[in-house]
């Protein structure tokens, strides 16, 4: 522990602040809010009543005003810290607000009306998470069905990413061909073909091979990606060739020669497209919302966008599901992240 | 088994030809060394007898079946490669039996030929190892493995050695000439380094820009080496060449002047060379002796290479460089002048085309 302090403190040439030092704290400090600021807010949000969501100015954590129940009146009353005309303070419960005037009771003697000025009284608050927004949409809500429809697709569409891009990437770096360049120059023009160019005509090839509202007419078009050809692409050149042909005097066949050498070898790029096709995939909002309009196939970024109605939006739903659903892709990257320097290393020129 | 005949072969990528009209028949158990500098084409054609390349002319036969359109993995021959090309990803007895897989061979005679070649190579010890975790010699055992293993009509070796330092690679050669003789299987072995050309094979064959120089034994090439490029090749250090002119002689033999109008007799008759034409004289440094008193050539030493059991000489003879290995150990210094003798050197000479002029020696 005193190592990991001693390495944290430790600066340039030993002792006193150079002014990379201080760069470098500076640096490292906003960079860590700019990062984690959002997921900490939505995390703490996510546990927020609805009322302290639209509070204003917000907060980071999820505080309630404290809440006491005074005899003679049927439900709790809110509690707040009010300055008295006399100048002292005193813990009183709000009963009504007229006005600009809240007509307040001492929780020890509710018979007697004291009359505050609003401006003159804070609520008393404390911390509680309402654990509600997460629990309620797992009863209310078909989270579970959702939730399988995203997984689904997400892994289904991984799996056949990396198989079909994996193949594209072997032709184009280990067999010669005329017009291999142009193939993979084609392949990566389509790069700068945005979805919401293609979307009407990809529209009407999925509704033509009956696709429509159905979770493969979501995978099937999402399959083969210039970024993944390419990038395995690039990783497959630095396989030498000697091993095919190694392979070949073995007797092994060209699909051998893919199965059994070429995929375990390119296993460091094969996770690199792995973590972008998940992230890809589970994030997907649109594409899925055009295709899929029957709820029980609604994946869990479809379906959290019925939270958000015409006149009400439910934030903390939203939120907590929010929450929920970044938990898969924070795992895979948990998971694979080792492979990610490895892999995009490697895609360089080499 | 093991027959290989080449009949003008050629091959070219695109509109670059790499190799020209290759002759060549290879018996069964031989050793053949195909050697040359880069570029020369001697990978190119070892490829294509492994069916890695295809010819773009001639007929390619292995054991009298032609074999030009018959895939690599059909010919039953087995390669080590340069780089070894072991399976990384794999562990030593998975890389042997790779192979033997794919030919569908029950697993128990996969597991007998593996424990086989490991005892023959002495890599039992490391079968369950990967690749990246064995040293560079144990690596290229294993790649002969996976290619003995196969039990192939001939072994297809390319530059198997130049991957291991030099006290490794003399035992490594030392293994494969035993290896040879044990296994009595065909082998065709591609180097650009003429002491393992000369020390393991029973023909070389001398490659230079796609063509096929000399085919012969190594003492062949070493005695009467065929032109002027197999005898700069073949011997270290490199022949040296003398440009001379052949000059008119009252004797019966020939006689030649060559720089600083030294003059000398070739051991040819007269009557076989024209006067005044050009002619190169060819002597090894070793059979170059330093000759005593005003005998012989004139030359000023420019450096010494004292090794101990011999000393190289590196002279110069009006403006011609000429090496000298002397045996033994000489009190020389650069500067000094010398006396060089060819009295009792071995000469070859070559013609204006650089080839070999038959004489007696």
């Amino acid at each position: 522990m005193s190592r990991a302090i001693e390495f944290v403190f430790r600066r340039k040439g030993g002792k006193g602040w150079h002014w990379t030092d201080i760069v470098t704290w500076v640096w490292l400090i906003v960079g860590l809010f700019v990062m984690f600021g959002p997921a900490v807010w939505l995390t703490a949000s996510s546990f927020k009543s609805p009322a302290a969501l639209a509070e204003f100015p917000p907060t980071i954590l999820p505080y309630v005003t404290q809440k006491v129940t005074v005899e003679g009146y049927d439900k709790p009353l809110d509690l707040y810290t009010a300055a008295l005309e006399d100048g002292s303070a005193a813990t009183l419960a709000e009963v009504r607000r007229i006005g600009t005037v809240s007509q307040m009771v001492d929780p020890e003697k509710p018979t007697e009306i004291i009359k505050v000025n609003i401006a003159k009284r804070t609520p008393v608050r404390q911390m509680s998470f309402a654990t509600e927004n997460y629990t309620e949409p797992f009863t209310h809500f078909d989270f579970v069905r959702y939730l399988w429809n995203s997984v689904f697709v997400t892994v289904t569409a991984t799996l056949i990413t990396l198989v079909v891009n994996s193949m594209a990437a072997f032709a184009l770096s280990k067999y010669e061909f005329r017009g291999r360049t142009f193939a993979m120059l084609l392949i990566l023009a389509t790069l700068m073909v945005p979805l919401s160019v293609i979307m009407v005509p990809l529209y009407s090839i999925v509704s033509a091979l009956g696709l429509f509202n159905n979770l493969w007419g979501v995978i099937l078009p999402t399959v083969a990606t210039p970024t993944g050809v390419f990038i395995l692409r690039q990783y497959m050149l630095t396989i030498p060739d000697e091993l095919l042909d190694a392979a070949r005097m073995d007797k092994a066949s060209e699909w051998q020669i893919y199965w059994r050498i070429i995929l375990p070898l390119t296993a460091p790029a094969l996770a690199v497209l792995a973590i972008f096709s998940v992230v890809w995939r589970w994030n997907d909002f649109l594409w899925p919302l055009i295709v899929l309009s029957r709820k029980e196939l609604y994946t869990l970024q479809v379906g959290l966008s019925i939270y958000s109605g015409e006149l009400n939006v439910q934030w903390h739903f939203i939120l907590a599901m929010t929450v929920v659903t970044m938990i898969p892709v924070v795992l895979v990257f948990l998971f694979l992240q080792r492979f990610i320097t490895t892999g995009i290393a490697g895609t360089g020129l080499k | 088994m093991g027959h290989i005949k080449l009949t003008n072969v050629a091959k070219s990528f695109g509109a670059i030809d790499v190799l020209h009209d290759i002759n060549l028949e290879i018996a069964d158990g031989e050793f053949v060394v195909f050697v040359g500098p880069s570029g020369c084409g001697k990978s190119t054609l070892l490829r294509m007898i492994a069916g890695l390349e295809k010819p773009t002319g001639g007929e390619l036969a292995i054991d009298g079946k032609v074999v030009n359109t018959v895939p690599a993995a059909d010919r039953g021959l087995a390669m080590v490669f340069q780089s070894y090309a072991l399976y990384p990803h794999m562990s030593v007895r998975q890389n042997l039996a790779f192979g033997l897989e794919n030919t569908k061979m029950p697993k128990a005679e996969i597991a007998t030929r593996i424990t086989e070649a490991a005892r023959m190579l002495e890599i039992e010890h490391y079968l369950d190892r990967r690749p990246g975790q064995l040293s560079g010699g144990q690596r290229q055992r294993v790649a002969i493995g996976r290619a003995i293993v196969r039990r192939p009509v001939a072994f297809l070796l390319d530059e198997p050695l130049s991957n291991l330092d030099a006290e490794l690679r003399g035992s490594t050669r030392a293994e494969l000439a035993a290896l040879h003789a044990r296994l009595s299987a065909t082998m065709i072995y591609v180097t650009h380094d003429q002491i393992e050309a000369m020390t393991l094979a029973d023909r070389i064959v001398v490659l230079r820009a796609g063509r096929i120089e000399q085919i012969g034994t190594p003492m062949e090439l070493y005695n009467s080496p065929a032109n002027r490029f197999v005898a700069g090749f073949i011997g270290s250090p490199h022949m040296n060449f003398l440009e001379g002119s052949v000059e008119p002689s009252s004797s019966g033999m020939a006689v030649a002047t060559f720089a600083g109008g030294n003059r000398l007799e070739l051991p040819v008759a007269a009557s076989s060379l024209v006067k005044g034409a050009p002619i190169t004289l060819g002597v090894r440094p070793q059979h170059v002796s330093i000759g005593s008193g005003a005998d012989g050539i004139a030359a000023k030493i420019k450096l010494v290479e004292a090794l101990g059991s011999e000393t190289i000489l590196h002279t110069d003879v009006a403006g011609q460089k000429i090496l000298v290995v002397a045996q033994g150990q000489h009190n020389l210094t650069p500067g000094a002048d010398i006396r060089l003798s060819l009295s009792s050197a071995p000469l070859h000479l070559f013609n204006e085309k650089g080839r070999r002029l038959e004489h007696a020696v």
